[in-house]
């Protein structure tokens, strides 16, 4: 049967035929979508865990209780489970045990582009790199074997355009699909990692390293393809087709094992061609490996180490190196004509998160230049300081540091905000300092922070922006939706019972679309000694549909003072002086927060 | 098949991604080789998405080359332009002539390119250029949300894939309901182009 799969539907897929039992993931673009094909499924056990690295412990757990599992997760959150992944390494494995790192080369939407490969040498684990959906497909049902056969979690490394990109895949009309019973074996001297049992584990690792290696010589999906020997490629995943793109008539050795490399087959298909070049995106992984070897090739010389790679950048660059000639111009023009207007990401028109991001607009760094004080028609907040720091996050609200918002001064990493907000005031920081967190982020890795600020006698003010959902990555459950991974009702973790547990005392809940309110509450908390927590609750318009009345302007009230266009809704237009609402984008009375921007009231519902 | 590279582009909210899954999968259905590649970022609604659909006889690369693609839809203006540049001399170009300014012309940071420099930024690369109505041929249909149907009636006329493989698609894919609208919505679009490219 043919099938045309995106690369995460072809894991997940190849997962279940392959015998899974659990999978357990975090929501990161761009691996989401594997657990979500994964929650359609039966027969298997799937979860959304609080963050990766539980969901990293889920699926050891999983695994020495004899089940194939899962823990699924993007590139950064592999750091965030990097402690279990290493200890997975050191314990090794019942039932197969596979870990996805879906890398995102060019961050199309991640804070950053490390490249996962190294975790694989870094944790001594075997590491497989598909290049299509058939490969993610039928990988899969082999990693879960080498897992079992060589006692070792194994890294499953993709990157965006393997994830996201949809081939044509074969799949077996109907797979025999076998899952081990689950039968704890008890084993302290594997599974108990107290020193004296983890000293003799360590030469087992390097013992098992050792073995893959000679594994990996035949293993079948490393392929050469012979054609002209003047020039030999050596590639992996993506940067493997666009390789096949741009060198049509280069001899190739496709590796689908990066780590531990077949040294053998590379010295083999060496000796067969001319020139050795190395096209690998990101980190120079396998061309290290290589020259450490003493052999003779290219790589980083050639091929950019920053960035996404794509096919005009490596014909560009190989052509320039003389290693093809130069491309006839496909295209007779090479500047665009004008510089075109970017359409930078945005909030959502009616997103409960706009009002928060306003009031941080006002009592931020922005409002506080001298030329604008006056704008601001609200109590002063104690100009002398300056403007308020806001310590963002990661999650649909970081968008606010665009214009017109403007309204954050720092975002790291998941759940970094708290901790950030913190040092900055024990640092002797004068200004008043808020951090700024979603829900699902709150509870993935925000609450250990917020612990430390009441531990500590901070005098930190939390926002937690409570839209119900993980709206960035698409609406997945977390603990605080009451919504499971298969979309069940389950239990539901109450925010503003968690934080008064802390030890939090004061705890404001607030209307997200109250604009007043939520400002007012933040001018408040920022002045008090002690912590506290403001919930900005509202839900997301794209996950709680429906709309209200439509909001409209009265062109006879309206004195053109733009302010409702620095809210920044998408709904909101202007044609020279005049300014429109889209009725067909605007949710209407259910956010109004263009009317209470508006000094002339001349924005209502219609 | 000869390999056919189209790119799709538009606003997120247009349904260019759901036009190039239906295409993708009709192609493969057709018996060709099938790559398509998605760009959202970190679109929420109404930011740029681009959809890099590939047909062939074996496709290597997800990604359509500056100057390769054979076939730009441009499911508004701005979007068409920002893309001119892998269109080559005998592309084909059509773009959906509808204007969805960006909150940086609103804001009055940068300006809207007129429909005439649209024009003029894709003519720099093909003379092979369709501007056409498509949002009002949508509104006049009843629904604007078969704008993506319409136009995918449009381009299938320069597709080597038969008009049933399209029907067939669309009636699986489409509730029963607006079934009916959607296959008038393709048909629409496909006459127009008929109607255009007669005498070609």
């Amino acid at each position: 049967m043919k099938k045309l799969l995106s690369g995460n539907e072809a894991m997940a897929l190849g997962a279940v035929h392959g015998g899974l039992a659990v999978a357990a993931a975090y929501p990161g673009t761009p691996s989401t979508e594997i657990l979500e094909n994964l929650s359609k499924m039966e027969g298997i056990y799937v979860e959304w865990s609080t963050n990766e690295k539980v969901a990293m412990e889920v699926a050891m757990g999983a695994s020495y209780g004899g089940g194939r599992a899962l823990a699924i997760m993007k590139h950064v959150g592999l750091n965030v489970a990097a402690d279990p992944f290493f200890a997975a390494s050191q314990t090794g494995v019942r039932g197969g045990l596979v870990v996805i790192s879906c890398d995102d080369p060019g961050m199309h939407s991640s804070q950053n582009e490390q490249d996962n490969r190294h975790y694989a040498r870094f944790a001594k684990v075997p590491m497989l790199e598909p290049s299509n959906s058939q490969e993610a497909y039928e990988l899969m049902g082999l990693a879960f074997h080498i897992s079992e056969e060589f006692d070792t979690p194994v890294l499953f490394r993709s990157t965006t355009r393997i994830s996201h990109c949809k081939s044509v895949v074969t799949i077996p009309d109907s797979p025999q699909i076998e899952r081990q019973r689950p039968r704890f074996v008890r084993d302290p001297h594997k599974f108990v990692m107290v020193p004296s049992n983890a000293r003799p584990r360590h030469p087992l690792m390097e013992e098992r390293i050792a073995r893959l290696s000679s594994y990996v010589e035949t293993f079948p999906a490393n392929e050469i393809i012979l054609q002209d020997r003047s020039l030999g490629i050596i590639s992996s995943g993506a940067a493997y087709q666009h390789a096949r793109e741009v060198f049509r008539e280069a001899s190739f050795l496709k590796l689908v094992t990066s780590y531990p490399l077949p040294q053998t087959l590379i010295r083999r298909f060496v000796s067969e061609v001319r020139r050795v070049l190395v096209v690998e995106e990101l980190d120079p992984f396998v061309e290290d490996a290589l020259k450490a070897w003493g052999l003779s090739v290219i790589g980083k010389e050639v091929v950019p180490i920053t960035g996404e790679l794509n096919p005009d950048t490596l014909e560009e660059r190989a052509a320039a190196a003389g290693l093809i000639p130069k491309p006839k111009a496909m295209y007779a023009v090479s500047q665009p004509a004008r510089e075109l207007p970017l359409r930078p990401p945005l909030l959502c028109p009616g997103c409960p998160h706009a009002a928060t991001s306003y009031a941080l607009k006002r009592l931020g760094f922005y409002h506080q230049k001298p030329e604008e004080e006056s704008a601001s028609g609200r109590k002063a907040l104690a100009r002398k300081r300056e403007g308020l720091i806001a310590a963002s996050d990661i999650g649909c609200y970081t968008l606010a540091v665009y214009p017109p918002l403007l309204a954050l001064d720092t975002c790291a990493c998941m759940g970094a905000s708290i901790g950030q907000a913190h040092g900055l005031e024990k640092a002797g920081v004068t200004n008043r300092i808020v951090s700024v967190i979603g829900d699902s982020t709150f509870l993935h890795s925000g609450i250990t922070g917020l612990v430390n600020d009441v531990y500590n006698q901070g005098r930190g003010t939390t926002i937690v922006l409570d839209n119900g959902t993980t709206a960035m990555t698409g609406h997945q459950g977390h603990p605080g939706t009451g919504t499971s991974a298969r979309g069940e009702a389950a239990p539901r973790v109450v925010i503003e019972d968690l934080v008064r547990g802390i030890g939090v005392r004061d705890v404001n809940v607030v209307n997200a679309f109250d604009l007043a309110l939520v400002q007012d509450t933040i001018e408040r908390c920022v002045e008090t000694d002690e912590p506290s927590v403001i919930i900005v609750r509202g839900d997301c318009p794209l996950h709680v549909r429906g709309k209200g009345k439509p909001m409209s302007v009265d062109p006879a009230q309206c004195d053109q003072c733009f302010n409702c266009l620095r809210v920044g809704c998408q709904a909101i237009t202007r044609d020279g002086d005049e300014v429109r609402i889209d009725a067909g984008l605007c949710v209407g009375d259910r956010c109004t927060l263009c009317a209470q921007v508006c000094h002339q009231k001349a924005i209502r519902a219609k | 098949m000869t390999k056919t590279d189209i790119l799709m582009t538009g606003v997120g909210g247009q349904g260019v991604i759901l036009a190039s899954d239906a295409l993708a999968e009709i192609a493969m259905k057709a018996g060709h080789d099938v790559k398509k590649s998605d760009s959202l970022g970190m679109s929420q609604r109404g930011g740029s998405v681009v959809s890099h659909l590939r047909l062939g006889r074996q496709v290597f690369s997800p990604m359509i080359r500056k100057g390769g693609a054979d076939i730009l839809l441009a499911f508004e203006r701005l979007e068409g332009a920002r893309w001119a540049d892998h269109l080559g001399e005998r592309s084909i170009a059509i773009v959906n002539d509808v204007a969805i300014p960006p909150l940086s012309v609103v804001g009055g940071a940068s300006a809207y390119p007129t429909s005439a420099e649209v024009e003029q930024i894709i003519g720099r690369y093909t003379d092979r250029l369709y501007i056409i109505p498509g949002t009002q041929m949508a509104q006049e249909m009843g629904n604007p949300q078969v704008l993506n149907v319409l136009l995918v009636g449009f381009l299938s006329v320069f597709l080597d894939i038969e008009e049933p493989s399209y029907i067939e698609d669309l009636s699986q894919r489409v509730p029963q309901k607006v079934l009916q609208l959607n296959l008038a919505a393709f048909a629409r679009g496909r006459e127009e182009a008929l109607a255009r490219t007669r005498g070609h």
